[in-house]
């Protein structure tokens, strides 16, 4: 087989697109993590660095998860999983939660997401307007009340559509909210210019990049 | 002498009526006022709207409530649970109607209520279909949409410790929204695992002071069981 453009490069795991979420949070931050790949985010932070974790159900100082012989039976995160409690955490109703949340106090929210345009509008809560059962949670608080909305997502769906778009076709979570992508091929910022690309899997041309992208791509000015 | 612990789940549940808006404590497993749910379902009252934050699982608790056909309509922010099956199925025959919120705009709903607040701006839900009919104002060069409190009839709470004045704690993510339960609720009942003598509680430590509450039952339950 020669090796062509498009099939040399190497996307990025799991890990390592929360790896390199997690380098990119400074110390100090207070960060509420969504359910799926941006929970493995907490994982990755490098050793020695304080980062304070965030949980919808009242948990701030949140910890990994625990042993199985140590499990606390009322302690558990927005997920419903089992979590631990770190020294220095602390419990608060749910009102006061969403105060951290919607007060402007997080100072960053990594979600997961179905689809995020160029402007930063994110749908992330339902795939078609007749949704069954929708189901909301607490994405559009975190949209619009955090300091900071990253997305940590696959670029493309599992049939190869982007999940970057030039406008959404899916029910929007917010508008205009989005900050920074990291997907399974590059690291991406949304500025007003639109999609500007800060790093890419190895291997990846722009070219390649931008052939499974729905949207005009950028490079740093 | 005041005393709002009461000695029967029948006593607990008297006067609740028919078409009655019910506040419901818990997220997940944990801070579920379970018993108080079997409760009202021994009760009787029917034609009830229930505000929780999920739909119920399995069939017990608020599943089976609605299973009996006793829920009108259900205000939550996600419907969906490991086993949603009674929900689902009421949910697409159109036998319940569903209210989505969001999250924080639920539980700022219930405290709102509870602070004589009637409604509220926030930007949570701007540019969605969350917006759609709803006021909406720019204060600050931001704009926001209005929300109407949301008082209950009825509270159902599930605390940690209780004592005979209707002071409270809770048990780490079981506070969840049982303090808004109580304070959004003209009749707040509450289900305690432990009944502490008056002053047995430090005052520090009350999350919901006693104000907010009308009747407490020792329901020493223990452990929530898993999801």
């Amino acid at each position: 087989m020669s090796e062509t453009a498009t099939s040399a490069f190497k996307p990025f795991t799991r890990p390592q697109m929360a790896q390199r979420a997690a380098a990119d949070i400074p110390e100090g931050w207070y960060v509420n993590l969504g359910i799926g790949i941006p929970t493995m985010i907490s994982d990755y932070v490098p050793v020695g660095r304080e980062v304070i974790f965030h949980s919808e159900n009242g948990v701030l100082g949140m910890g990994p998860a625990p042993e199985k012989d140590k499990i606390e039976p009322w302690l558990i995160n927005a997920g419903k999983q089992y979590v631990t409690m770190l020294p220095g955490g602390s419990f608060c109703h749910h009102a006061d939660s969403f105060s951290m949340i919607r007060g402007g106090h997080l100072d960053l929210c990594v979600l997961g997401a179905f689809q995020v345009a160029g402007n930063g509008d994110i749908a992330n809560w339902a795939t078609s307007e007749n949704d069954t059962a929708p189901a909301v949670g607490g994405a559009m608080d975190l949209a619009a009340g955090a300091k900071r909305l990253w997305v940590l997502m696959e670029h493309t769906t599992k049939d190869g559509s982007s999940k970057l778009v030039t406008k959404c076709s899916y029910p929007l979570t917010a508008p205009g909210a989005v900050k920074r992508i990291y997907t399974n091929l590059a690291t991406l910022d949304v500025t007003e210019r639109g999609f500007v690309v800060l790093g890419m899997a190895p291997g990846l041309s722009l070219e390649d990049l931008q052939a499974r992208t729905g949207a005009k791509l950028h490079l740093p000015v | 002498m005041i005393n709002k612990i009461v000695q029967s789940m029948a006593d607990l549940m008297s006067g609740i009526k028919d078409g009655s808006v019910v506040l419901l404590g818990g997220f997940g497993s944990v801070g579920q006022p379970n018993a108080l749910l079997d409760g009202l379902i021994e009760q009787g009252a029917t034609d009830l709207i229930v505000a929780a934050n999920n739909a119920g699982a399995g069939h017990v608790g608020l599943a089976r409530l609605m299973e009996l056909g006793r829920v009108r309509k259900i205000i939550c922010s996600f419907p969906r649970s490991s086993d949603p099956v009674v929900f689902e199925t009421l949910y697409r025959a159109g036998k319940i109607e569903l209210e989505i919120v969001p999250q924080g705009t639920l539980a700022e709903r219930m405290r709102a209520a509870g602070a004589g607040v009637p409604a509220f701006f926030t930007a949570t839900g701007v540019g969605t279909k969350m917006a759609v009919g709803k006021e909406h104002r720019e204060i600050d060069g931001r704009t926001y949409i209005l929300e109407q409190s949301l008082k209950g009839d009825v509270g159902l709470v599930e605390a940690w410790e209780a004592d005979r004045w209707g002071n409270l704690t809770y048990k780490q993510a079981g506070r969840n929204f049982n303090p808004l339960c109580a304070m959004a609720s003209a009749l707040s009942l509450v289900q305690a695992q432990h009944i502490r003598e008056l002053g047995g509680i430090d005052p520090d430590h009350v999350v919901t002071p006693g104000i907010f509450v009308d009747r407490v039952l020792h329901v020493p339950y223990g452990d929530p069981s898993g999801f």
